[in-house]
């Protein structure tokens, strides 16, 4: 049996103070996406259809090194604050919840991270 | 988790059927969910078939021949009768609205009534509002100053400024908005919902209160507010025609100018 007021339990903790700025990157990010995604097409279809050499000629031009860097930070920074949201709607138990949201972020931290090395590697490398 | 489970009494079973008076000649369905709570059974389907010729034009007039004719068990809210108390409002083929203003003509066929989505229910079309109306007081919906009020006057108020609050002091606190929010149907307990935000967002762009600031603070959660992902339910069900997603959507964009503006 649950003896709180309505009024104690429609307060709860309380507010968290936060929840502008994640609501706002999460648009931000999805604005910015649009152009860069042009990008990123560009580079599948290379991958796809052209010769190693030309598209590491293509990617290794600054300006599609550059849309390319920003695309990959943009969409992996997206998908974490995304899919966050989708886990606050749908799970309800508070340690599963903290779980999942972590886990999600330090999966697209690292998903970030190995996109990040291997455009450089191949800038460098070739 | 996330439960997959429905919880208990969620499944609707076939009720009685009561037939329409013999010589009636105009005769419409009506599907009507029922629910004892002393029963100790599941909520059944009643179908009563009314005379429409003699039945009022509204769905709350059909409810009345119901409790008052067929069937006297039959328990529900009501007040006004003209849409202002925001009592009777329930789920009427599929879509929140208020029995008081809807024809029964807006409807061709069966008339299948529900009570609201989601909600715990007491008796029939009867749900429990503790909590809505809790959360409707979490946000102190009265206006709040730190100057005292003129000796001699009210609290003016321009022309422009009271123009501001159309469209958000008409709100009647039916919760048909809240109730179509599958937000507030996956996270009710800290998501304030539709009807509580746009009434948050009535005090914080009227012009006399002088607690903007503690309101904005109050609201900026990831649950109590930003919850709503503009799915726009509770537009498209508001019985008085108002804008919540509108006003949910103003109050984001205060936060981010207070922020970054």
């Amino acid at each position: 049996m649950d003896y709180r007021s309505p009024i104690g339990k429609a307060l709860g903790l309380g507010s968290a103070k936060a929840g502008t700025s994640h609501w706002w990157m999460q648009r931000i990010t999805a604005v910015a996406l649009i152009p860069l995604s042009f990008w990123v097409i560009k580079f599948f279809a290379l991958t796809l259809n052209a010769p190693y050499q030309q598209t590491i000629a293509w990617l290794i031009s600054p300006v599609n090194t550059l849309a390319i860097v920003a695309w990959v930070l943009a969409v992996f920074y997206h998908s974490a604050l995304g899919l966050q949201v989708v886990i606050e709607d749908y799970v309800a138990a508070e340690g599963a919840k903290i779980i999942s949201i972590w886990a999600v972020n330090l999966v697209f931290l690292f998903l970030a991270l190995a996109a990040l090395i291997a455009v450089f590697r191949i800038i460098l490398i070739g | 988790m996330a439960e997959f489970t429905l919880p208990k009494n969620s499944l609707v079973t076939e009720g009685k059927t009561f037939k329409a008076p013999a010589g009636a000649t105009n005769i419409r369905r009506f599907e009507v969910y029922r629910w004892d709570p002393d029963s100790g059974k599941n909520p059944r389907l009643d179908i009563y078939e009314l005379d429409m010729d003699s039945c009022g034009p509204m769905v709350l007039d059909a409810l009345f021949k119901i409790k008052n004719e067929i069937d006297s068990t039959l328990t529900f809210r009501r007040s006004c009768r003209e849409g202002v108390c925001g009592s009777c409002a329930m789920t009427i083929n599929g879509r929140n609205t208020l029995a008081c203003t809807k024809a029964i003509n807006d409807y061709t066929d069966t008339v299948r009534i529900y009570p609201l989505p989601h909600m715990q229910v007491i008796k029939d079309l009867v749900p429990d509002l503790s909590h809505f109306f809790a959360q409707y007081a979490s946000i102190k919906p009265w206006i709040e100053t730190l100057t005292p009020p003129p000796a001699d006057s009210e609290r003016l108020q321009s022309r422009e400024d009271r123009a501001k609050l159309d469209g958000l002091y008409d709100c009647i606190m039916c919760a048909c908005c809240s109730t179509s929010c599958p937000s507030y149907w996956w996270n009710s307990e800290r998501y304030l919902g539709p009807a509580v935000l746009l009434q948050a967002y009535r005090w914080l762009v009227d012009s006399r209160d002088e607690n903007t600031g503690a309101r904005l603070d109050e609201l900026e959660d990831p649950f109590k507010l930003y919850r709503c992902h503009t799915i726009m339910n509770c537009t498209d069900t508001c019985p008085k025609g108002l804008n919540p997603a509108k006003a949910i959507a103003e109050t984001k964009k205060l936060l981010l100018q207070r922020q970054q503006g």
